[in-house]
């Protein structure tokens, strides 16, 4: 139904251009060619407003939502990495976190109203109150990153938790390097 | 070693009897003194009705024990106990190898219960001295530890320190089944109880001097914060909640200021909070990371940890802000510095080769000593004379408490019976 009506509606559009170009009457060959381009691409425009509006009904979203996914939830994309891992006793990014860095960063920067928690972790080898301490430069040296590519200080909370949230638990290399982190929390999403 | 792995107190199976709250302590004395000394401690004789609510001769004994100075009889081995004072036979406690000897008795009066009590050399035949310790009956085990303090005293001059008690972090659970409880027990890890309970990390217990409160880091708004707890009453108020983090209270001698890291300009630098008005002043003032303040004996001097030279290492600096001067310089880390009650040796955590391990930094002629094996021992608490210290370490991956003698030969491990426990923080005389 909708579909017709817009059909309708494009063709009274070139019946009413057609009515307008009548006084001229000598309309050009050139101009009648422009006119039907202007026609093919009119067609197309609304085909693809149509495919995305039935595509949006399909995941039952209403019609005047924004209608693309939230790439945060898109698991393909960088934004779906959220932990940054860190050396012994070291607070710098290593560059392999770089871009998925980045891709926050921009993310923050197009949605103004979204905000993150940068919680710092460490590993069991240090002392408690330094490993607070620690966390806390970790989830800096992040924050850092993320300013620097459009993220405002105001959309950033920079939390340390020391080593009192390990996620692994042995006393091993492999779960030390594990339980050095920082996380990205989305407190607030677009 | 005749005490090495021979001796295990389930004081928990006593609790639990009891019926008490909290995360119930085993202490076991995993190693001794070859030179311990030998003690006979005969039964306290009950002179009431019925049976005395505690058995204060053994708790005396295993109080004796578990300072690893002394070998302490087995009962089966006394002799009867003398009727009295007067009826002190010297032979009869050198013939089963006692250099020492406590006798007592409970007796009731009125509301209270006397224990008296008198302590032998029997090397020299001479008695020591007689006391009287009047208790309400509910506080028999209180009166117990304070038998003990003397005992201790008398025979080594120095005092003792098991009428103290210990504050700990309990942790049981993983991922969101994690809680944390902040304890208090006696020293012996009797006598448990839970103070607060959280479902985010509690960390840094510290006692104020008066012994009547703790302060400690919470996380229960999800950051750091200071909280100071009335150990009594249960009251608790914030000190601390600036931007950043909020860390490592501790107070000064004279119980009126606190010192602490905040971060709250960017870096974590040492402050001191005036605790009455909440004014804060700023003690240094470095890039890098100033943590983990301990105050002298004297009030006049903080120690404190520092990265500024690119590791960790524990700094001295004379309020109210002189320069900071670097005090450790073996291993790879330091950190954690506590004082020792005389104000003249430190006790912190060396990171190298084997790890973490507790060490003994003598303040003036600058020794260091390693007092623990680790791997990973962290968290170190002196006992309020100084005769041992506290500890956090691990067992199969368990975080469990040990202590340690000051001279570094006595060991003994407090483990929870379920969960972990850390940060152990002995409490004030």
């Amino acid at each position: 139904m909708n579909a017709m009506l817009r059909w309708g509606l494009i063709f009274v559009l070139i019946g009413l251009l057609a009515a307008c170009a009548q006084p001229t009457r000598d309309v050009s060959e050139a101009e009648r060619q422009a006119a039907e381009v202007a026609a093919a691409e009119a067609e197309a425009e609304a085909e693809a407003a149509e495919r995305a509006r039935r595509e949006a009904e399909a995941r039952g979203l209403g019609v005047d939502r924004d209608l693309s996914v939230d790439p945060l939830d898109d698991p393909d994309s960088l934004l779906a990495e959220r932990l940054v891992y860190f050396d012994f006793d070291r607070d710098a990014v290593r560059s392999e976190f770089i871009p998925m860095l980045e891709a926050h960063a921009r993310y923050l920067s197009r949605n103004p109203d979204a905000r993150l928690r940068l919680e710092g972790h460490t590993d069991e080898r240090g002392t408690r109150e330094y490993n607070l301490a620690l966390g806390e430069r970790r989830a800096q040296s992040v924050r850092r990153i993320m300013n620097l590519n459009g993220a405002r200080d105001t959309q950033l909370e920079v939390i340390s938790y020391g080593e009192e949230m390990p996620v692994a638990f042995t006393q091993t290399e492999e779960a030390w390097a594990r339980n050095r982190r920082v996380e990205l929390v989305y407190e607030v999403r677009r | 070693m005749k005490l090495r792995n021979l001796q295990v107190w389930l004081f928990g199976l006593l609790l639990l009897a009891a019926g008490q709250a909290g995360a119930v302590l085993e202490v076991t004395v995993t190693e001794g003194v070859t030179g311990a000394i030998p003690v006979a401690v005969t039964p306290f004789t009950w002179e009431g009705d019925g049976a005395p609510a505690e058995d204060v001769g053994r708790i005396v004994g295993a109080n004796l024990a578990r300072s690893g100075l002394f070998e302490v009889l087995g009962r089966e081995r006394l002799a009867d106990s003398p009727a009295g004072p007067d009826d002190f036979l010297s032979e009869q406690w050198a013939a089963i190898g006692a250099e020492y000897l406590v006798i007592g008795r409970l007796r009731p009066d009125g509301e209270r219960v006397l224990i008296e009590f008198h302590v032998f050399d029997v090397l020299a035949n001479q008695r020591l001295g007689g006391f009287r310790i009047p208790v309400p009956p509910e506080m028999l085990r209180r009166g117990a530890h304070r038998v003990s303090d003397i005992v201790y005293e008398q025979i080594t001059g120095d005092r003792g320190a098991f009428s103290a008690r210990i504050a700990y972090v309990g942790v049981t659970g993983r991922g969101d089944e994690r809680r944390f409880t902040l304890e208090v027990a006696d020293s012996d890890g009797a006598n448990p109880r839970t103070l607060f309970r959280s479902a985010e990390p509690l960390m840094s217990p510290a006692w104020s001097p008066d012994g009547r409160y703790l302060v400690y880091v919470s996380f229960e708004n999800r950051r750091s914060e200071v909280f100071r707890h009335n150990v009594e009453t249960g009251a608790r108020d914030r000190l601390a909640s600036y931007p950043g983090i909020n860390s490592a209270p501790a107070w000064s001698p004279d119980g009126r200021r606190l010192a602490m890291s905040l971060s709250r300009d960017g870096t974590p630098n040492i402050y001191i909070m005036d605790i009455d008005t909440g004014a804060l002043t700023q003690v240094t003032r470095s890039n890098a990371i100033d943590t983990e303040p301990a105050w002298s004996a004297d009030g006049e001097t903080l120690y404190f940890t520092s990265d500024r030279a690119g590791s960790p290492q524990i700094y001295e600096m004379r309020l109210p802000g002189g320069t900071a001067r670097r005090l450790t310089f073996e291993g790879s880390s330091a950190g954690a510095a506590q004082v020792s009650p005389d104000g003249k040796s430190l006790v912190y955590v060396r990171g190298g080769d084997g790890g973490l391990r507790i060490a003994r930094l003598d303040l003036e002629t600058r020794q260091g000593t390693l007092l623990t094996r680790g791997p990973l021992d962290k968290s170190p608490s002196f006992a309020p004379n100084g005769s041992m210290v506290l500890y956090s370490t691990t067992e199969r991956g368990r975080g469990i408490l040990g202590s340690v003698s000051r001279d570094g030969r006595v060991h003994q491990r407090l483990a929870a019976r379920t969960g972990e426990v850390r940060e152990p923080a002995w409490s004030p005389l």
